[in-house]
């Protein structure tokens, strides 16, 4: 049971951590200051979330570990990020498709938990809540802009779409861990598919074609794709190369 | 002097304390004016062993301001003559602008950022400029400078300003 209380914040605070990571990368590279600087915002909320999760986790782990340890020190096959959140940035239209399909995805699980018997992922759930509450608005809105906008702007979110629709699936398979756990993550896919097709449809997008497309799963167990080593890399560079470097 | 006045005297000065110390993305606002000291509990004042546990908490998971809050406390309690200092970091229950102090929203506004107001429990157009208090104002984002804000334009003066968001 506590191996899957652990493993279980692991794979919380490794989702949150890989999709920060991935929208730092628009640091300094958004389409307009002030859409760089709420991507950025996103960012730090969700790695504010992934340090709470991981000195949680630490201290189920006891020994040695750190919220520090456990970010850079463990390699691609430890990590239990869903495979969603490793998805490469692409264009602007994938990097809001991510965070939208994440973050509606985030607002029903952190709902989850905060009823959860397990005090402290019900407080980080909860606090958590409120931030995830302004990225399902600013993401849900930027899916409508882009879906419902130019056709150049509508083909690229149709595109996004395609390309991770397929990595969705994962997020609604219990692994190990959750099924110790009691947890169904499957219960979370009715409120999630209706708040995204409804966001989708307003967009003029359509689910039709990728109704039964098939889906990738592993990464909540560490089968990873490609991507994540070459996160990793850059992730942990500074401590691997130069061990035990502080501030 | 007895040992429990010693205690709630001790606690008092640690409680002003808060109030010199301020956020550093906000400056106008105190630890007290945010509300985000929790509880501080002196175990041994400085005239005997100062020993003291004080219970801070976020108002956002990634706010970088926290590690230097948590630091600046450590210092200015040392120079108190406290010798073993525990900061700890609360998550629940989660902060909420509801803890500002109704002096921390007028210092806002002074400061020229629009205070948390419930009746815009979500960043819109309309938040009052806190520059000519004019109404008729524009939401450019709901992400601003830091996490806690979000960034607004007055129509009438031109003023771009800063929204505390209720949270």
């Amino acid at each position: 049971m506590q191996q899957a209380l652990l493993d279980y914040t692991l794979y919380l605070a490794d989702s949150a951590l890989i999709l920060g990571q991935r929208n730092s990368a628009w640091c300094g590279h958004g389409p307009v200051l002030e859409q760089d600087i709420a991507i950025t915002n996103i960012t730090l909320d969700l790695i504010g979330q992934s340090r709470s999760l991981y000195q949680y986790a630490a201290q189920l782990n006891g020994g040695d570990a750190t919220e520090d340890t456990l970010a850079y020190l463990r390699s691609e096959r430890e990590y239990k990020n869903c495979l969603l959140a490793e998805r490469p940035n692409g264009d602007w239209a994938q990097t809001i498709l991510r965070q939208f399909l994440f973050s509606c995805f985030q607002r029903e699980l952190y709902t989850q938990l905060t009823k959860e018997k397990d005090t402290t992922l019900a407080a980080i759930a909860t606090k958590s809540l409120k931030e995830v509450t302004y990225h399902c608005r600013w993401s849900g809105e930027w899916v409508l802009r882009l879906g419902d906008g130019t056709a150049e702007s509508h083909t690229r979110l149709v595109t996004a779409l395609e390309n991770l629709w397929p990595y969705t699936g994962e997020l609604f398979k219990a692994a190990d861990y959750e099924l110790a756990m009691g947890l169904d993550p499957a219960a979370l896919q009715t409120n999630w598919l209706a708040a995204v097709q409804s966001t989708l449809e307003e967009a003029t997008l359509s689910l039709a074609s990728l109704a039964s497309c098939f889906m990738h799963v592993g990464g909540k167990k560490g089968v990873h794709t490609e991507e994540l080593g070459y996160i990793l890399t850059d992730l942990q560079y500074m401590q691997r190369a130069y061990p035990g470097c502080d501030w | 002097m007895n040992a429990t006045l010693l205690h709630t005297e001790a606690t008092a000065a640690c409680w002003k304390l808060m109030d010199q110390i301020c956020d550093p993305e906000v400056p106008v606002l105190s630890l007290n004016d945010l509300g985000i000291v929790r509880a501080i509990a002196v175990k041994s004042p400085p005239s005997e062993a100062g020993i003291i546990d004080i219970t801070i908490t976020a108002t956002y998971s990634g706010c970088p301001a926290m590690d230097w809050i948590a630091n600046t406390i450590k210092i200015e309690l040392r120079a108190m003559g406290y010798q073993s200092i525990t900061v700890n970091h609360a998550i629940s229950p989660a902060w909420t602008t509801d803890w500002m102090s109704e002096q921390g929203k007028e210092k806002l506004k002074e400061y020229g950022i629009a205070p948390p107001e419930k009746r815009f429990s979500i960043p819109t157009d309309g938040i009052p400029c806190p520059q000519c208090k004019s109404e008729h104002t524009r939401l450019l984002s709901e992400f601003g400078s830091t996490s806690c804000k979000a960034l607004l334009q007055c129509q009438d003066c031109g003023e771009p300003f800063d929204y505390f968001k209720c949270h």
